[in-house]
């Protein structure tokens, strides 16, 4: 589904755009994320002045008020470096609906411009900085849960899978329908409560039969959703954003 | 039929059969194992995929003369054309036709437009006997039930199922659960009402302009016995299956039974191109094509919408669409269930009556992703969310703005302030941390099968300012 994608040589400076999710309840995932890239020689810049891609209320239908925070967005990250988002949902928002969004303005061609500067993180670290990881931690077994978007908007399912791969004491399992959303949705969770629930609770026990120790996932929205009923059930299976993990397993000697 | 009936409680209801929930995962896991095998090459699917999009795309483009052209070839073939604005007129013309006839019996083959007519309830109201000949119809209407897959009809239904229900309505014949003998016992009490039928009826799934070709897509062969055995043929279609040109048939009839069944060729495919000639020695008397519009020339005259009519109506969206999966065809409540009725069916009906259709998908795009003629499905039902909600009247789409809730919209009005202003986000997320201990995250029914979330003690803006990440 994604177009094939040219991806630039290493830049010097990158910007990285958080998501109002890792933001507040993961931190830690975006802060691994930007580690991660500083790590690799490139200079991180984080504006200060960054909020929310406008997603959630551009899928609730309410597109005057998403236009509104994206343009505060656009506002941020006017030099032109790349814009690393440590999310397949946001990265999706800002990459293809963008365009969209602004269909009918005069700057249209800027507004395609900034997003062809948006990258998924795990595509960004495979792709422009042909990054090689050393796997410092114990073995483990991890599965891996795909977000849609980052599956079918960004099609960058296997940069996620080449990353947890290149980690030599990772035994990475495989769920059964791993290509199947985990009924999270954004406001589907809330507005329809009943398939959700029966969708996580599927994705769980599809993540459990794995044996897996670890679930890792590219999106935050996916984690909390999976990652808090597998605690609601008292599952013993962990749950981190891929970024948190990777760091964790190789930043000890070169942290 | 489309009725305003609670979704939420038949969701409900859907949710609480185990049997049903048994049943939908194993079909549904195995029409997408079939779908997959069928196309082993990437690339080739994606040029195929891109191929029927442009052929329907194109075939829209220019709907209104091709429909002119179709009528005129068919004229010529000796198909009588008919026209029918609404469900009410085309239930009248096929009277029409059977009243003529004197005909008390009319034998079906497959057909979602009949559906959507209601033609069955219809004719039997005015005393004539409607008889569905696809078996998983015959079922269904053994049974009285709706269909509940566009493709597979009785898919909810288990062998067990079926068993019993013939035994209960043919109490003479032995019970069976056995697919071939149950199979074999349907055909041998439709075979002879096939000769008694004064009328066949059947769907169509392309009409072809520049021949005049009514094209049919079948696996049991019953829609070659209900469109040559009886003396009159009434073909029922929507105004969009047009398209222009025999050669656009083959690459549309591949994506068609791969997507749908994941058969390379399905056992029959019917080209109908007139009635009996002179000399011919069978084959109906008379052929006639009733051209439904109910609702889709206004769903044709929005740029983005019109692409909802492109649909080749192979299902595989639904076999794919984890919600569906979930609660089947019954639940929607619509003629046409799953991703693709959840963009027609609102449209058709208004979204007062159907708006909570598209607000019913986590947009995850499986359904895009399969379909062979690439209907953005979940880009279309944004777009139905917006024309749900929005408070302008400028749109066409019926029922527009009847799902905004002066709640809803002053949420949404305070995420925009709070979320364009820089400062004051960053007030929240200060203020959000400070309170984490207490601030009741994830209310209602997130948490009934979930831990909430926590609060971070630092946000990431504080954290990427201590780490000593440039703000510019
Ligand atoms: S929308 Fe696409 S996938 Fe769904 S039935 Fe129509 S053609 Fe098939």
């Amino acid at each position: 589904m994604a177009e094939q994608k040219r991806y630039p040589a290493k830049p010097k400076k990158a910007y990285f755009f958080a998501t109002c999710l890792v933001d507040l309840l993961y931190p830690e995932a975006g802060l691994a994320g930007m580690q991660l890239i500083r790590r690799e020689g490139v200079e991180v810049i984080f504006p200060q002045d960054q909020t929310c891609c406008g997603q959630p209320a551009w899928n609730s239908g309410y597109r005057d008020e998403a236009r509104e925070v994206a343009l505060r967005q656009l506002a941020c990250f006017t030099d032109n470096y790349p814009i690393v988002v440590p999310s397949g949902s946001c990265a999706g928002m800002m990459r293809h609906h963008y365009p969209e969004m602004f269909r009918e303005r005069a700057d249209q061609a800027s507004i395609e411009a900034f997003s062809s500067r948006v990258y998924e993180l795990t595509e960004f670290l495979v792709h422009v900085l042909k990054i090689e990881l050393k796997d410092l931690g114990k073995p483990i077994k991890v599965a891996l849960h795909t977000s849609c978007s980052a599956r079918r908007e960004m099609g960058v399912a296997d940069e996620h899978e080449a990353l947890l791969k290149q980690l030599s004491k990772v035994e990475l399992m495989t769920q059964a329908r791993k290509e199947e959303c985990c009924g999270f949705g954004g406001t589907f969770a809330v507005k329809q409560p009943a398939i959700s629930a029966e969708m996580v609770s599927d994705k769980a026990n599809a993540i459990a039969d794995t044996g897996a120790d670890l679930l890792v996932s590219g999106d935050c929205g996916c984690l909390m959703n999976i990652g808090g009923h597998l605690d609601y059930r008292d599952a013993a299976i962990e749950h981190r954003h891929i970024a948190s993990f990777i760091w964790e397993r190789t930043h000890a000697t070169e942290g | 039929m489309q009725q305003r009936v609670d979704f939420h409680s038949r969701i409900e209801q859907a949710l609480g059969n185990p049997q049903l929930k048994a049943s939908l995962r194993s079909a549904m896991d195995g029409l997408m194992a079939n779908r997959k095998a069928c196309f082993p090459d990437a690339d080739a699917l994606e040029a195929l995929r891109l191929r029927g999009a442009q052929i329907r795309a194109n075939a829209l483009s220019k709907l209104p003369q091709l429909l002119l052209q179709l009528e005129q070839r068919c004229t010529q073939n000796g198909i009588r054309v008919h026209w029918a604005e609404s469900v009410d007129e085309a239930n009248g013309i096929v009277l029409g036709i059977m009243r003529e006839h004197q005909a008390e019996l009319l034998i079906k083959g497959k057909s979602m437009v009949s559906e959507e007519m209601d033609l069955n309830r219809f004719l039997e109201a005015q005393g004539i006997e409607c008889l569905e000949s696809d078996l998983g119809e015959y079922i269904l209407q053994l049974a009285g039930e709706p269909p509940s897959h566009i493709v597979a009809p009785a898919i909810h239904k288990t062998r067990q199922d079926i068993a019993r229900l013939f035994k209960e309505k043919f109490p003479d014949i032995p019970y069976s659960d056995d697919v071939d003998t149950l199979t074999r016992n349907a055909r041998g009490i439709l075979r002879k009402k096939f000769y008694a039928a004064s009328a066949g009826l059947s769907g169509v799934n392309f009409a072809v302009a520049e021949s005049g070709t009514l094209c049919l897509v079948e696996n049991e062969g019953n829609g070659r016995m209900c469109t040559t055995v009886p003396p009159v043929h009434i073909a029922v279609t929507g105004i969009e299956k047009v398209v222009e040109k025999l050669a656009h048939v083959p690459p549309l009839l591949k994506l068609l039974t791969r997507s749908a069944t994941g058969q390379h060729i399905t056992t029959y495919f019917n080209m109908i191109s007139g009635p009996r000639r002179t000399g011919e020695k069978d084959g109906p008397k008379e052929v006639h094509l009733v051209l439904l519009d109910n609702g889709r020339s206004r769903i044709y005259e929005d740029n983005e919408l019109v692409n909802t009519l492109r649909c080749i109506r192979c299902g595989a969206c639904m076999n794919h669409c984890p919600i569906y999966t979930r609660i089947g065809g019954h639940a929607y409540g619509t003629t046409i269930p799953g991703p693709i009725g959840s963009i027609l069916e609102p449209q058709k009906a208004g979204l007062d009556n159907l708006g909570e259709l598209p607000v019913a998908s986590t947009l995850c795009g499986a359904c895009a992703e399969v379909c062979p003629v690439r209907i953005p499905i979940p880009t279309l039902l944004n777009r139905l969310r917006y024309e749900r909600i929005r408070s302008d009247h400028d749109g066409a789409t019926h029922g527009q703005g009847s799902g905004r809730t002066r709640k809803e919209a002053a949420i949404w009005k305070a995420w925009s302030w709070l979320h364009r202003s820089p400062v004051r986000y960053r007030l929240a997320l200060t203020l959000a941390t400070r309170l984490r201990k207490i601030l009741p995250l994830g209310l209602g029914p997130w948490t009934r099968v979930r831990k909430p979330p926590r609060i971070a003690a630092k946000n990431l803006h504080r954290r990427a300012r201590e780490e000593g990440f440039n703000d510019r």
